[in-house]
């Protein structure tokens, strides 16, 4: 039953009632409400615990500023702690209460009231910090957190990003945003409005004023009319501008956007100009137990009597420092709440102020200082200003106002800086940082005329053109009062409601020497809440303030920071799924592997290859040791094609070579390939890899797959800074190129029965050397390195010729017994030679010495990448960890790769790690590689792996175990 | 996000750039410096409270590498890249 709905008014649609459930009751609403505006009409007022002392809570504020009701959505919407202000009824909503169980109105966690006096700020870092706060962290979180995040993603639809370009942002569509948006708009300026309410109008959607003498939301709907017919005009409503980032770059959140498949939509906006016509927002009073159910801002109560038609309460007492509350109570009187009476702190209050509320007791230069009642406000002392209580007046509403912040976090957030503003008692914009112009309630405007005014010359400014004539609005004048906080308040008075801070909380801070206000936020946690103390921190600063006979500037505000509103993690996320962002890399043989039964692995850089090929009833390690042997004994096939390719040309290419490879490269001659390492200038290897020279201006260089980028990186760096005169072009040709490697014994027998006119002979084609020409009919380089320690011809043709060389490999190997080998065997066979792999062996700390290739750093040359600092480290003499092998001493143990070693393996700082663990097909044991201390000099000698469940032993041997002296490769 | 002014393309975002680090002095001639300094110039990376000189990669668009000088208090690009053409 609605029984606080009044039958008519309102901006809901009665005619589409909504039933939903919350805490497990089945409750109704109308289309248009929010599930606070429904609750309060379905008579529900105890719909929250407290966070820490689970004091019973109701609904205080209206919209986003909201700190005391959080709910949890239940169902597909799930979703955790949403102020029951800003949900969005509809039909089958399930929500429910956080913080408390089993319910609100029966709330074990409520004992914590009893002991509310022992919960002072920083009682949890006083008291659990034997051994560590971590320890009991957990099960505090639990005892005062809030919901928990769902467990799943939502089960249908997505979030998106999109990015846009406006040379007009306008944040807030109220009066002065809509003002300035229409200014714009006509102006022909391309102009996005972005307003966080379910429609357009802001203030005007609670009040009861005119524009022009006619009703304000008509002006607004007509407003929102022309909007809409302009293309010029992005106009959303639902959607928060919830960062303002450096460059006038700003994010904003759409919420429910018109599209049934999409959740979210998280806008990332780069404008020209930014416009904040974000309102302001109204702050609390802060009376003894200023946070009972039925204490409520004078603003919300407003806004629920006229905009939702809901009467909040029956009798109301309404207590206020400014004006607005009488606006608000004239309202509250024509939806039917007696207002018993208007508390006023001034001592005069303004004739237009009372002439809204004729025949009204009220009481000036008056406070409040406790409210009466548990589960519900039921009544109210009063007294005068510094005297004691006088007075008792009942009632079950009481609505407040302690004046009107102007929303600035947008502005503060792009870094303008406020000042304090003694007339309005509160901060307001001062100096810009960016394209940014505050209009309205947002710029101190608080008043409708002022307002409109103010957004139209925004709008005029930015567009440059003449600021319009705006309508007549009635409004009464703003005239404010500060009161930070009831001296003479009576029980527990609230600074933040949301996160339990007091005002003997903030007190206690300052006493124990926390007195900057970020320390006092920090350790009371005042504002840190998911509302980030929109309704309260300008008391914590007067509370502060007043506590230290400071001016409230003196003591400044707390850093406003992104985001304004909550934001689903979703929309912020967008669609970030593999196949969207980050696509993988495939090449023209994928097809082919995944329908061989390939196990596909990810090998950097995106791409996926093929990681090993089982068969039928085949161990993974059968599977392996099956590739490995056929590489070994008769001929294999693997796709190279994801190996980083470079084409550089240009007169300096080989100089340039030089300068980044150890070894010397300019003295190659064409046809011919040389193996080198990339250091960095302090000395660590970057990257392996090998060089060809196609002819003396031409070269071709390859990187190893999950380096390219970074090799090009360097490379551009290089060139394009420090040698930018160099002739050198430098073309990423990693896909231009595709190759097949044919390795095994029986390669140059596969090679013969392909169609080709490249002469394979040792003696025209030997290691280390390529030619051109054609195989299998296709054109090709064909280049004889080898990566496996076996006889290799690594043929590379165009893309689109790959499939049909693939093809052609596995009839003209087919004989000979080929098969494709994938990674898996592919690191087996070059653990087995003793072949580096980035990223095992080379991992950012060694140098070519430590890995027995001191023969690669060139003496010749006076200088390249990393000589001066190998030489450097080189002439001291700390201890390195260099490459050796490991020989378990149980041939048939396997080694972890990564496993540490450490002397005698006991608990003793490690002296190197295994690199690499794999079984040998030719020794039929498991070979390892290893870093360890002064390996070198250590050959023959044991050394132990430590496992958390024992140690290994093995033995010490040099990092290579087949084939050490390379006949086969060169054969 | 930044909004970097590329001498090629424009002002783009940030995201199509890959960030180089700060300009440290010219490499010094690695055999004629004292082992101090080549540490330094190794090591040390300007990291000034105001303006400092830094690189950026235009790696999702022209490719160049751009210098530009950049406020770490504002991110406000106080001097953009020298005009490439």
């Amino acid at each position: 039953m609605q029984v606080d709905r009044l039958p008519q008014g309102g901006r809901i649609d009665r005619s589409r009632p909504l039933s939903f459930t919350f805490n497990g009751r089945q409750l109704s609403g109308f289309e248009g409400d929010t599930l606070a505006s429904a609750l309060l009409a379905n008579g529900v007022h105890l719909t929250a615990r407290s966070f820490k002392y689970h004091r019973p809570r109701g609904i205080v504020g209206s919209g986003p500023e909201e700190p005391s009701t959080l709910v949890e959505l239940e169902g597909e919407d799930a979703s955790a702690n949403q102020p029951a202000t800003t949900v969005r009824l509809r039909d089958g909503l399930s929500a429910r209460s956080v913080n408390c169980w089993p319910s609100p109105g029966f709330d074990l966690g409520g004992i914590n009231q009893l002991f509310a006096r022992f919960l002072p700020a920083g009682f949890y870092y006083k008291t659990f910090k034997w051994p560590n706060w971590h320890l009991y962290e957990p099960s505090i979180r639990k005892a005062a957190g809030l919901a928990g995040a769902p467990a799943e993603p939502p089960a249908e639809g997505h979030f998106e990003s999109r990015f846009a370009h406006a040379d007009l942002l306008i944040a807030g569509a109220g009066p002065a945003g809509l003002m300035a948006a229409l200014v714009a708009g006509r102006a022909g300026l391309r102009v996005m409005l972005a307003d966080e309410g379910i429609e357009a109008g802001g203030s005007l959607l609670s009040r009861k004023l005119t524009i022009g003498g006619q009703e304000a939301m008509t002006w607004v709907s007509e407003t929102v009319t022309e909007l809409a017919a302009m293309p010029n005009v992005t106009h959303l409503q639902n959607a928060t501008v919830w960062a303002y980032r450096e460059h006038n770059y700003l994010m904003v959140n759409e919420r429910a956007p018109e599209n049934p498949g999409l959740l979210e939509r998280n806008w990332r906006v780069r404008a020209r100009h930014v416009i904040t016509a974000t309102g302001a927002i109204e702050r609390s009073l802060v009376f003894g137990n200023n946070d009972r159910p039925g204490v409520m801002l004078a603003g919300a109560a407003q806004t629920y009597a006229n905009r939702f038609a809901v009467r909040p309460g029956k009798r109301a007492v309404v207590v206020t420092n400014n004006n607005s509350a009488y606006s608000a109570a004239a309202d509250l009187r024509a939806a039917g709440v007696e207002i018993a009476a208007i508390i006023d702190i001034r001592r005069d209050v303004p004739d237009a102020a009372r002439a809204l509320v004729p025949d009204t007791e009220i009481l000036s230069a008056h406070v409040l200082t406790t409210a009466l009642g548990h589960r519900h406000v039921r009544a109210v002392e009063i007294a005068p200003i510094g005297g004691d209580a006088t007075r008792r007046i009942s009632c079950d509403l009481l609505a407040h106002s302690g004046g009107w912040n102007p929303a600035v976090h947008l502005f503060s957030q792009s870094r303008g800086t406020l000042r304090y503003d003694e007339t309005l008692a509160s901060f307001l914009p001062d100096q810009p940082a960016q394209n940014t112009i505050c209009a309205g309630g947002a710029a101190g405007a608080l008043t409708l005329a002022e307002a409109l005014r103010s957004g139209a010359k925004a709008g005029a400014r930015v567009a440059g053109v003449q600021a319009p004539e705006c309508p007549d609005a009635d409004d009464l004048p703003y005239a404010i009062e500060p009161l930070w906080r009831v001296e003479t308040a009576r029980g527990k008075a609230f600074l933040d409601i949301q996160n339990d801070v007091s005002v003997d909380d903030v007190h206690l801070a300052l006493r124990e020497g926390y007195d900057n206000v970020e320390h006092v936020k920090r350790y009371t946690t005042g504002g840190m809440g998911i509302d980030q103390g929109k309704t309260g921190n300008i008391n914590i600063i007067g509370t502060v303030a007043l506590k230290q006979g400071l001016r409230l500037d003196e003591v400044g505000t707390t850093t406003f920071r992104a985001p304004y509103t909550p934001v689903s993690f979703g929309a912020i996320g967008g669609i970030r799924g593999e196949s969207v962002v980050l696509p993988y890399r495939h090449t023209p043989i994928t097809e082919w592997n995944l329908a061989q039964g390939a196990f596909m692995y990810e090998a950097g850089a995106r791409w996926r290859r093929p990681g090993y090929f089982p068969r039928p009833g085949e161990s993974f390690q059968d599977t392996v040791n099956r590739e490995c042997r056929a590489v070994r004994e008769g001929v294999g096939v693997y796709d190279g094609s994801p190996l980083g390719t470079f084409e550089l040309k240009g007169r300096d290419a080989g100089r340039f070579l030089d300068h980044l490879y150890t070894n010397v490269m300019s003295t190659l001659k064409p046809g011919r390939c040389r193996y080198g390492l990339m250091l960095t200038d302090d000395g660590l290897i970057l990257d392996d890899g090998v060089a060809l020279r196609l002819d003396e201006h031409r070269w071709i260089v390859s990187t190893s797959t999950g380096h390219a980028d970074v090799v090009n990186s360097h490379m551009e760096e290089l060139l394009q800074t420090q040698f930018p005169d160099w002739n050198v072009f430098i073309t990423t040709v990693t896909s231009q190129w595709n190759n097949a490697t044919i390795c095994g014994p029986k390669a140059r027998e596969v090679m013969a029965a392909l169609e080709g006119d490249i002469d394979l002979s040792p003696e025209t084609l030997p290691f280390m050397s390529f030619a051109e020409g054609t195989v299998a009919r296709l054109p090709a380089r064909v280049v004889r390195v080898s990566f496996t320690g076996e006889l290799s011809f690594e043929v590379n043709v165009a893309p689109r010729h790959m499939r049909a060389l693939w093809d052609a490999i596995m009839e003209a190997g087919a004989p000979f017994g080929i098969g494709p080998i994938g990674s898996e065997a592919n690191h087996m066979l070059r653990v087995e030679k003793g072949f580096l792999s980035l990223g095992h062996e080379v991992d950012g700390t060694v140098d070519p010495h430590d890995l027995g290739m001191g023969w690669v750093m060139s003496k010749k040359k006076p200088d390249y990448l990393g000589k001066r600092s190998v030489a450097l480290r080189r002439a001291g003499d700390a201890v390195r960890r260099e490459l050796v092998g490991v020989r378990p001493t149980d041939p048939n143990r396997q080694i972890p790769e990564g496993a540490p070693l450490t002397p005698g393996g006991e608990r003793k700082p490690t002296e190197g790690l295994v690199t690499a663990c794999v079984w040998s097909v030719v020794l039929n044991r498991w070979v390892g590689l290893a870093l360890l201390e002064r390996g070198a000099s250590r050959h023959g000698e044991t050394v132990h792996v430590r496992l958390t469940d024992g140690t290994i032993p093995a033995e010490v041997t040099a990092p290579i175990f087949y084939d050490p002296h390379g006949g086969r490769l060169k054969s | 996000m930044l909004l970097i002014p590329c001498p090629f393309c424009g002002p783009r975002n940030e995201s199509e750039f890959a960030f180089g680090g700060p300009v440290k002095p010219g490499r010094p001639d690695p055999n004629a410096t004292s082992n101090a300094d080549w540490v330094a110039y190794l090591t040390q990376v300007p990291n000034p409270l105001g303006p400092v000189q830094e690189r950026w990669w235009h790696v999702r668009g022209c490719g160049t590498w751009l210098t530009i000088w950049r406020d770490t208090r504002t991110h406000n690009i106080v001097e953009g890249p020298a005009d490439a053409g």
